[in-house]
Order: structure tokens, then C-alpha cells, then sequence
């Protein structure tokens, strides 16, 4: 069986019924690679005896008549700010490169192989998270599967790539204002930022603790589902996590979009959109016969006090790096996490009080409708070190102005699934965003239009060829 | 730079609109002057920026390097968020509004 573009639900139940074995799957996606990742550039490290240690263990698993877990030989990687057992926690860093090597493994990848699946290695990201990019000053870009001059957004930029590009089905990141959606968008590929609180961040490098988020990358909603229900429960080691029981939504998949009432956007979420966001929008809501508009109050206000709140918390966590180690950062990293150090305190504290005002406003929205469709980006993947872009008829800059529409959610915490729209030559997503702790909801509705055939990871044609230029 | 006089926009608007309004001779004006001893201007210097000066003295009380080729980066990303936060600073909210993250004990 072919299974570097085969969605992990086929992968397991292939491995599981001994059609193929978790062994050859592995060295499959180890090929994989090997054959392209000098191009795309999506990991900073390959584990492969550890995979395939970990692959052998399955296969003597089943062979002994053990039961399987449900992701038994999925390859999987995570965003490199996850701790593996062994590698230093880089985090996108160059100063975090003399950390002592991580000894254990962050608390989501101890759940997804518990589950079955194989860890292959840890993949590139923007410095620090604070990117949405996927230009890693010391690694050198992340590239874009679809398009290798484009970037694959940030700044899980190395788990948007090595997803669309067919080296891993599941890859982990981080979403603290879109770090997730972004590159879900750019590189085409099915992303989920949970609920703030409902899957634990224990033993990965934050970055804004009021915001961060961790979450799945995959080819299809249900391997979302499958990875996410897999990493969902209670875990001592994250003060911040939910004690809410674990609520699979795997199970919930296949019920379809009958009875769910579903809004569109409007106001803020439908200023600056290039046409082919417009069409992917346009595409989701008819497909899901959405007509009704919903006005997502003072969403602006809501980015820029996420905006604020978020350089200002991580200037807090990276002070001393920036007083003993400034020359060490990625200069477009260094100079707003410097500025972030500066912000009075009194509009930090405007920002937090605003945001729960905000909250109250946006969860009565919800108590009207299940879910809401929003754009994930205003455009699709722009070039590799490209510097401003239109927005809405206005050059703007580019870092900032990328999450605009993914900031105002992860702002409370809402869940969100990204779903790719295949357009051509590039994809763009939409998000489908729920109520709090209703990941199912947006699932269900990611499933429904992937089996409708209008969101889907679009296979991408990756030459090897030469090795791009690294940094 | 803290000690660099600072002349704010709107005193250099006054100034402006007086001249304008005069109407006077030059050589009134010398005249005018000379006659109240002020001392001899020198050359108009740059206005300076109070943002310019705040990044200055905010790295040196938060004991941050900045190299001065960082400080234009540094100064714009910082007028990006202080202006970003002027959108919701006057934001009406009432005095015993919670902040969003509640500590438990």
C-alpha cells in the first residue's frame, strides 16, 4: 500500500487488519523525507531510530494479538517548541540551541503514541512563535508544498508543510493568534485550534500565556478527530487545563450538518479579502446553504487588544534573553518583543478586562447559532520573504496584518477548525468557529464539507530536484 | 536624548500661525528683536520625537541593549501597538470590570 498520502484513519486500520505493517509505513514516511524535505525544508530534526523502534513495538504488538491504539502506525511530528526526550526545545530559537536535551516528551506526544502512532521527528517554526511566516531566521524557511517560493505561514510553518507536502498525515503546532490557521491556509491542509484549556501545553516552550493553544494538522477532519481525541484528559502538569472529561468527537463525525444553524461573518471579517478568500467563503457558505450574516462585535478592538496582550506578554517571557542575548534573536523577532516591553501597563490591563467584556458579546452570539464561517487569511500563501501585501486595496505590512481575521477568535479561546478550500494554483481555508468545548460542531461541518468534495488537502507536486538554499 | 528639549507639535503651530499673521517688515521684526536682547537662535535643529526619546529612555530603565540601528524597528513596532491600543483604551468599560484571566486559589 501506498501510504505517504494516505489520511491516518487508512493508515491504521491498514496496519491493524495486517495489510501493511507500522514498520513499513514508517520507513515510508523516513523516505519521504529524506526525498524532499531538503526542499521544503519542514524539519530541524529526523528521529529515525526512534520511529522505527517504536514502529517495531506495534508490529510485535499486534503480531502477539495485543490490541491496537487508533492512530497504530501513523507518523506523526510536532512544531519544535514540543520537548522530545533527547533534543534541545529550539522553540524556532538559536539561544535555546544550548539547553540541555529535553528528558521526556511533552504530555501530547506521550498521548499520541499511547495511541499508536510514531513520533519521526520535530519540525521548523517561526522564532519563538511570534511569526506568521514560517521564516525561521536561523533555519531558513519553511516553503510552501503547493508553491516552494511561497511561505507556508506561521508559525507552525515545518506542520503546515510537512503535512501538504506528504511526509506526515498529523503534525502538531501551536496557535497562540493563528499559528495554526495560518499555515493551515497557506499550505492547504485541515487544522483544529481546541478550546483554550482543553488539551494540556505541559512540557512544550510558551509563548503568550493568555493565548496559547496546541493542535493538530492533518489531511482530513477525521484525523483531526482522531488526534485530538487522542490528546484530550486531565494532566497535573498544566494549571491552565480544563477538568471538563474527555468528550470524543470522533465518534460524532458522520452526523452531518442537519439541525446545526450556521452564520457567516460579516462587518470586520469581510473587509480586506483578496477574491480568492472571497471565492473559498463564498464556496463553504453555499455548500452549507448559509445565508444568515452575524456582526461579531468590536472584532477590531478584539485583535488589537490581542495584539497587545500578546507583545506584551512575550516581552515579559523573553526580558533577560533580551538583555543578555539580543544579537542572538532573529532581528524582526527581537525589535517587537523590545517594543512589547515597553506598553503601559494600564493598556495591558484595558486589553484583559476588555477581552472578557468581549467574550460575554461573542458567546450571546451562540446562544443564536452553532457556528460561524470566517476567512482564515485575507489571501493565499504570499512569497518567501515577502514584506507587505493588499489589503483591501491598501500595501500593508505583512506580519501583522496576516492573522487579522484569526485573532479576534483565538483572543477567548473559541475552537476552531481551518478547512482548505482547493483552489488553484493555491488553497486558501475558511474557519469554521463553535462555541466553547464544541470542537465536535466544527468537526461535523469540516467532515460534512470534505465529504461534499469542497474542502480538501489538494495533492501538491513536489520535484526533489536540488536541495533548496538553507540559511 | 532624555535631555534633548523636546518642542511639541503644538507650540511650533502657534509660532507658525503667528508669523503668518504678522504681517510686519522684516526689519520691524529684527528691530522688535534686537530690542528685547534675545540671544542669537542658533540653526533650527530637527523637532525631535517624543516616541524617540521614550524608546530611549525605556531601554535604558528596563536595562535593554538596543544598538541604534534596532531603534527605528523598535520605535515603529511600538507606534503600531500604542496605536492599536488607542482603539480600545477609551473603550467605555465600568470600574469593576474583571479582568479576563481569573487566578484560583
Amino acid at each position: 500500500m501506498e501510504t505517504t498520502w494516505a489520511h491516518a484513519s487508512e493508515i491504521a486500520a491498514t496496519v491493524a487488519d495486517g495489510r501493511t505493517t507500522a514498520s513499513a509505513v514508517t520507513n515510508a514516511a523516513l523516505a519521504r523525507i529524506d526525498e524532499l524535505d531538503g526542499v521544503l525544508n519542514a524539519f530541524t530534526a529526523v528521529l529515525g531510530e526512534r520511529a522505527l523502534a517504536k514502529a517495531q513495538s506495534i508490529d510485535a504488538a499486534r503480531d502477539a494479538g495485543r490490541p491496537l491504539g487508533p492512530l497504530a502506525g501513523v507518523p506523526f511530528a510536532v512544531k519544535n517548541l514540543f520537548d522530545v526526550a533527547g533534543l534541545a526545545t529550539l522553540a524556532g530559537s538559536k539561544i535555546n540551541r544550548t539547553r540541555p536535551p529535553a528528558t521526556r516528551d511533552a504530555t501530547l506526544v506521550t498521548r499520541l503514541e499511547a495511541a499508536g502512532a510514531v513520533l519521526v521527528g520535530a519540525l521548523n517554526m517561526g522564532e519563538y512563535a511570534y511569526d506568521f511566516t514560517g521564516e525561521n531566521f536561523h533555519d531558513g524557511p519553511s516553503r510552501n508544498p503547493h508553491d516552494i517560493t511561497r511561505m507556508t505561514g506561521g508559525s507552525s510553518g515545518g506542520s503546515g508543510g510537512a503535512v501538504a507536502g506528504g511526509l506526515v498525515p498529523i503534525a502538531l503546532g501551536s496557535d497562540t493568534n493563528g499559528s495554526i490557521r495560518v499555515p493551515s491556509s497557506f499550505c492547504g491542509t485541515f487544522g483544529l485550534k481546541p478550546t483554550y484549556g482543553r488539551l494540556s501545553r505541559a512540557h512544550t516552550f510558551p509563548f503568550v500565556a493568555s493565548f496559547d493553544h496546541l493542535g493538530p494538522f492533518a489531511r482530513s477532519a477525521r484525523d483531526l478527530a482522531l488526534a485530538y481525541d487522542a490528546m484530550q484528559g486531565a494532566d497535573p502538569d498544566d494549571p491552565v487545563l480544563s477538568d471538563r472529561p474527555v468528550e470524543p468527537a470522533t465518534p460524532l463525525i458522520d452526523r452531518g450538518t442537519h439541525g446545526l444553524h450556521i452564520a457567516l461573518a460579516g462587518g470586520y471579517f469581510r473587509t480586506g479579502l483578496a477574491p480568492e478568500a472571497e471565492t473559498a467563503l463564498a464556496r463553504v457558505a453555499a455548500a452549507l446553504g448559509v445565508e444568515r450574516k452575524i456582526e461579531v462585535p468590536e472584532a477590531a478592538r478584539a485583535r488589537a487588544a490581542a495584539y497587545i496582550i500578546t507583545a506584551s506578554e512575550g516581552a515579559a517571557l523573553h526580558l533577560e534573553r533580551l538583555r543578555k542575548q539580543a544579537r542572538d534573536f532573529d532581528p524582526a523577532v527581537r525589535d517587537r518583543l523590545i517594543a512589547g516591553a515597553m506598553i503601559p501597563a494600564a493598556l495591558v490591563a484595558k486589553a484583559q478586562k476588555f477581552r472578557r467584556w468581549y467574550r460575554a458579546q461573542v458567546l450571546a452570539l451562540f446562544t443564536e447559532v452553532d457556528a460561524i464561517l470566517a476567512p482564515a487569511t485575507p489571501c493565499v500563501a504570499p512569497l518567501i520573504g515577502q514584506q507587505t501585501f493588499s489589503l483591501g486595496g491598501r500595501e500593508v505590512q505583512l506580519r501583522p496584518n496576516v492573522g487579522i481575521y484569526t485573532q479576534p477568535i483565538s483572543f477567548i479561546g473559541l475552537p476552531v477548525v481551518a478547512v482548505p478550500v482547493p483552489l488553484k494554483p493555491l488553497p486558501v481555508a475558511v474557519q469554521i468557529i463553535a462555541a466553547p468545548w464544541r470542537e465536535d460542531v466544527a468537526l461535523r461541518i469540516a467532515h460534512a464539507l470534505e465529504a461534499a468534495g469542497v474542502v480538501a488537502s489538494g495533492k501538491p507536486v513536489v520535484h526533489a530536484g536540488k536541495k533548496a538554499a538553507r540559511k | 536624548m532624555a535631555k534633548k528639549r523636546v518642542t511639541s507639535p503644538r507650540r511650533g503651530k502657534k509660532k507658525a500661525v503667528s508669523k503668518a499673521k504678522s504681517g510686519r517688515s522684516r526689519s520691524l521684526a529684527v528691530k522688535r528683536a534686537s530690542s528685547q536682547r534675545r540671544p542669537k537662535r542658533a540653526p533650527a535643529k530637527p523637532v525631535s520625537d517624543p516616541l524617540d526619546a521614550f524608546v530611549g529612555a525605556a531601554a535604558r530603565a528596563l536595562e535593554l541593549p538596543i544598538d541604534p540601528a534596532w531603534k527605528p524597528a523598535v520605535k515603529a513596532s511600538l507606534e503600531t501597538t500604542l496605536k492599536l491600543g488607542a482603539t480600545f483604551a477609551d473603550f467605555p468599560l465600568p470600574d469593576d470590570a474583571e479582568p479576563a484571566p481569573v487566578f484560583t486559589a
